[in-house]
């Protein structure tokens, strides 16, 4: 999957998890991929259902519903230079912003994503990315 | 088998764990349905194992069906060796 380098930021700073998933949809918000409410959305899902978000060790995956707002499907990659806490054995340094508009072509984002995430080296790589092309060559696999 | 995906909205992570789940499935040669849902469904639907995070597995565990928690959910290693003890 290729990305464009203005859905990602490296080397970032955020005071907290809140800071860093508004500043990770707001990659989406720019890139026309989603409406400014499903940023809030995305934010009220952490207050509501908790820290799940984070679906590997210190990657989160902050997303809303298809219907909070998403005009493009498509994904936003924000990285920051020290990990936020979600909770007490919760944090994450690598914010993966989500907007899906069904559940299939959803299912291509996904399998994007997890083809990174779900290998530790590729992980680890990404966790440490210094510069925009590193996260697009990890992106930008076969598979598409 | 009925397998459960679950996460807060059945629409995330859950589906990122079921991609996950089948292709572990299918490595170890075993046939099963995999759905996702999300948490507060749950616990309402019929099935034999329950995958999901940390946090729901502890809230999802009621004593009448494995639950398992998982960390990565997309680490085929970490779901198959939590997961071959229940399939198979």
């Amino acid at each position: 999957m290729k990305l464009n380098k203005e859905v990602i930021r490296v080397g970032q700073l955020a005071s907290d998890w809140e800071e860093a998933v508004k500043q990770c949809g707001q990659l989406l918000i720019e890139n026309g991929n989603v409406e400014a409410r499903y940023v809030s959305a995305m934010v009220e899902t952490v207050h509501t259902l908790g820290p799940y978000i984070v679906i590997a060790p210190g990657v989160a995956l902050p997303h809303a519903r298809p219907e909070d707002g998403v005009l493009q499907q498509g994904i936003s990659v924000y990285i920051l230079r020290k990990p936020v806490s979600f909770s007490s054995d919760k944090e994450a340094i690598v914010f993966i912003g989500l907007a899906a508009q069904n559940k299939v072509m959803h299912l291509n984002l996904m399998k994007a994503v997890a083809e990174v995430i779900g290998d530790s080296e590729q992980l680890v790589q990404l966790k440490k990315a210094r510069t925009v092309r590193e996260v697009q060559q990890l992106f930008d696999k076969e598979s598409g | 088998m009925k397998i459960l995906a679950v996460c807060g909205m059945g629409f995330g992570s859950s589906m990122m764990l079921k991609m996950t789940v089948e292709q572990v499935l299918k490595e170890l040669n075993q046939v099963a349905d995999v759905e996702t849902a999300d948490f507060s469904t749950a616990a309402s639907l019929p099935a034999d194992l329950i995958v999901t995070n940390e946090e729901f597995a502890k809230q999802l565990d009621d004593g009448s069906k494995p639950v398992i928690a998982i960390e990565n959910i997309a680490d085929s290693q970490e779901v198959k060796e939590k997961l071959i003890v229940y399939v198979g």
